[in-house]
């Protein structure tokens, strides 16, 4: 109750909430986006993150359910984010900008991260949330890690590259100027997506699919609850290509977020295409 | 009426036609009814039959029960402005839908999905023709509808705002405006029984509706059971409006521009109206879905917004003539 | 040949008892005026005989089925609804709805109908862009098609020029003499004097006269019904009756 005063009061004198100086490790720092969340819970020491979001405990979005667990929980409300008083807060780029607006106004450091389209971009985001925390040698070994099993995952240079596609609800198709997309090349695929013109994707009408005969097919997971945007992957067509070729349910989990996790959907979709090999 | 059929028919016939040959992929015209006809090697014959022969037998469907349903409504409620779509048939069936998908209804089986949006459409015709009759005028209908299509639209968003799927938020669009992409042979399955059921309720309405012409009484006088054809007609509306709605999303104007355009061509007798208007119907929709592929062929654009931007200032126009009339 | 019975017919609307014990019957030749002042029950008379309101006693229109009773009479509202903009000649051919239309009958007893009411240079005609006389008579013309023994017409006479007011009370006419049966209700004590076979004068829900116009346009009825003097005189051409003055 009386925080709440507090924050009300501050909210409307626009007082700075106790400013850290900058070039201190920042010591109480709460994550309000899915891949922040990811990469802070991967490179902060024990005791400086104080909070994950919601989404982050989420089986359906998460990677890193588990070690979500030992966080408290906020739901990217600003109220909630500035009664924990912390000195980083680690948002997105495009996710919660009202809170973002309010929290800059109290005085409280917020950092915005991109979404990562490739796998570059990876490692940027993990050398940045590296620098924002003071962790950089834990950043640098990561990075390092990520490399190396990316290198024992990338697909050898002039092996065959089967065409596959990306097809998610409502029809939905990601190209190769994206982090799926990168991934499904890393993994040694062609996209299909890409051929048919869509190099960031979106809405692909089902009979450029079906025209297309990809010799793969990767659809997204089911989320419980019906809805009527995940009936196209019941269509027939999609059926009776998902009957001929093989494919693979990606799950949202590992391609979300621009963290080393995709390198768990590089592997399953490395694997699918070792075992089509013989049938080339 | 022979006469607009003359002219109707070979239309419509065109239209699909250029449905079946119209589309994304790059497919020579007679390639594609090669395909359809005779099959073959290859995704081009299944592209044929599973994708380009739904949509346009969906848009015949859909396009012929909503002119038809239009053309009915407006002969019992003698009401030019009575819309499927305007005064929320449509919406409630849509909700209908939007239930037996969100609860899994639809899932455990199929039939679920027509019937609850018929089950919709049934209570929203029931509530209009008790709350706006023959005899109750065009405001009556008009703010009657108002209150229909706000109740059913703000209870679609809460079920979908309430799904644990993170695509219903995204799917009120598509149920707001309606859409024949990628539809299936099963949709068409789905909704077709129903719609004949509707269309032969409809069809028999008729001589009730030209009697009605002349007012309640003078219709009763003439030996229409008014009670029976007053069921017929929220039976039959429900029907075609409920089964096209829940495979297509609520697509609106339709009922309202068709009836309107056509009835100085049958010398505005409501019984010639009902099929003229389902064969005008079906070639606008034929229309509106051809050129949402080719207007914006790489965007998923709703048949609502066509629909819409035609149907619109007719509508404004029309309520601009009916002030005329009453001044 | 009795055309309509009605017995100790009663119709009470929204607890106000509008009918009460009306007992009546009408014969073929008949030209029966239901004269009356206003609320007298005249519309709800013919109504509740059609069985379009819910009655006590006895009508035998009203207990035949719909579709027989729509060939037994066919019935003229008051009120002038054209909901369509259709033709004068499609608005006549609705009269042959309970025929089924189409036939050969049909098409005679719309030219019929069209030539007795002078409509035929309007057949092609909006009839929701006619003046109001015009869309009476085109109105009236649709109920002689439907050829009945028994036509009802409320107020059929209303608004309409005097040429066409005495046109139409000689169609009737013409009809009773035919061997059919005519109830109109109308309010030109006048017009009824002069064309009607028969008039009934109404009043509270009640019957007050029946007979001819002579025996019920007396001064005595016409100053206890309507509160009026009136002028009665025989001329050469038949009686003249005018209502003269307001009674204090």
């Amino acid at each position: 109750m009386r925080s709440a005063r507090a924050f009300l009061a501050a909210l409307c004198l626009g007082l700075p909430a106790a400013a850290q100086a900058q070039d201190a490790a920042p010591r109480r720092v709460v994550s309000i986006n899915l891949c922040t969340d990811q990469l802070a819970m991967m490179l902060a020491a024990p005791g400086q993150l104080r909070s994950v979001s919601m989404l982050a405990v989420d089986p359906r979005s998460s990677a890193m359910v588990d070690e979500a667990q030992a966080y408290d929980i906020n739901h990217a409300l600003a109220e909630e984010v500035w009664l924990m008083q912390p000195d980083l807060v680690l948002a997105g780029q495009y996710s919660s900008l009202a809170a973002v607006a309010m929290l800059r106004r109290l005085g409280v450091r917020v950092a915005q991260i991109a979404p990562a389209n490739s796998l570059e971009e990876v490692r940027d985001h993990i050398a940045e949330v590296g620098t924002l925390l003071h962790r950089e040698a834990e950043a640098e070994a990561l990075t390092a890690q990520f490399d190396a099993d990316l290198a024992a995952l990338r697909a050898p240079a002039g092996g065959p590259h089967p065409r596959a596609a990306l097809y998610y609800a409502n029809g939905y198709t990601t190209g190769d100027q994206t982090l799926a997309g990168q991934i499904l090349a890393a993994a040694g695929f062609a996209n299909v997506a890409a051929e048919a013109g869509f190099p960031y994707g979106g809405p692909m009408p089902l009979e450029l699919l079906a025209m297309a005969e990809p010799d793969a097919l990767i659809t997204s997971r089911a989320y419980p609850g019906g809805s009527r945007s995940e009936e196209i992957l019941e269509h027939p067509v999609v059926e009776r290509l998902r009957d001929a070729v093989p494919g693979a349910i990606m799950s949202d989990a590992d391609w979300i977020c621009g963290t080393p996790k995709v390198l768990g959907a590089m592997k399953k979709l490395t694997e699918m295409r070792e075992r089509m090999r013989p049938a080339q | 009426m022979k006469k607009a059929f003359a002219v109707l028919l070979p239309l419509v016939a065109l239209l699909a036609l250029a449905s079946l040959v119209i589309g994304p992929a790059d497919i020579g015209p007679l390639a594609a009814l090669k395909a359809l006809v005779a099959g073959g090697d290859g995704p081009l014959p299944l592209v044929m039959r599973e994708i380009r022969l739904p949509r346009m037998l969906l848009a015949i469907l859909i396009g012929g029960s909503l002119g038809l349903a239009g053309a009915a409504m407006q002969g019992y409620l003698r009401n030019p402005l009575a819309e499927p779509g305007l005064i929320g048939i449509s919406g409630s069936a849509a909700l209908g839908a939007v239930i037996a998908i969100q609860t899994g209804l639809s899932a455990a089986f199929a039939l679920a999905l027509p019937l609850m949006a018929l089950a919709g459409a049934v209570g929203a015709v029931l509530l209009l023709v008790l709350l706006a009759g023959p005899r109750g005028g065009s405001l009556t209908l008009i703010l009657a509808g108002i209150a229909v299509s706000a109740m059913a639209s703000a209870l679609t968003s809460l079920v979908l705002n309430l799904s644990p799927s993170p695509y219903a938020a995204g799917e009120i669009v598509f149920w707001m405006m309606g859409s024949l992409a990628d539809r299936s042979m099963v949709h068409v399955w789905l909704a077709a029984p129903f719609m004949a059921a509707g269309a032969l309720l409809l069809a028999r309405t008729g001589r009730g509706l030209d009697a009605l012409t002349l007012g309640e009484d003078a219709a009763g006088a003439m030996g229409v059971h008014l009670t029976r054809l007053r069921l017929a007609l929220v039976l039959g509306t429900a029907c075609v409006v409920g089964a096209g709605t829940a495979v297509a999303g609520a697509i609106g104007f339709v009922g309202l521009v068709v009836p309107h355009l056509l009835r100085p061509v049958v010398g505005a007798r409501p019984s010639a109206l009902l099929w003229t208007s389902a064969a005008g119907g079906a070639a606008l929709l034929l229309a509106a879905d051809i050129a949402v592929r080719v207007v914006m062929p790489d965007r998923d654009l709703k048949l609502g917004v066509v629909t819409a931007l035609v149907g619109a200032p007719l509508f404004l126009h029309l309520i601009w003539k009916t002030r005329g009339e009453q001044a | 040949m009795t055309l309509l019975t009605l017995s100790d017919l009663s119709v009470t609307l929204r607890n106000r008892p509008v009918l009460d014990g009306i007992t009546l019957s009408v014969s073929e030749g008949e030209f029966v005026g239901l004269i009356g002042p206003n609320g007298a029950g005249k519309t709800t008379l013919m109504r509740a005989a059609l069985g379009l309101v819910p009655c006590a006693g006895h009508s035998s229109l009203a207990a035949l089925s719909p579709a027989a009773r729509a060939k037994q009479a066919a019935w003229m509202p008051q009120a002038r609804e054209i909901a369509w903009p259709v033709s004068v000649e499609t608005l006549v051919s609705l009269g042959r709805l309970p025929h089924g239309g189409g036939t050969e009958a049909d098409a005679a007893a719309i030219e019929d109908a069209l030539a007795q009411m002078q409509l035929s240079p309007l057949r092609a005609r909006t009839a929701t862009r006619l003046s109001g006389g015009e869309q009476a008579r085109a109105l009236i013309a649709r109920a002689l098609a439907q050829e009945c023994p028994l036509l009802l017409a409320d107020e059929p006479v209303a608004g309409l020029d005097p040429a066409h007011q005495i046109a139409t009370m000689q169609v009737f006419a013409r009809l009773a003499a035919e061997g059919r049966g005519v109830v109109t209700s109308l309010h030109d004590l006048g017009l009824a004097a002069r064309h009607c076979t028969r008039l009934v004068l109404l009043a509270h829900g009640r019957i007050l006269a029946d007979g001819t116009p002579a025996e019920v346009l007396t001064p005595a009825r016409m100053a206890e019904a309507f509160g009026v003097s009136i002028y009665h005189a025989e001329t050469e051409d038949g009686p003249v009756f005018l209502p003269m003055g307001v009674l204090g």
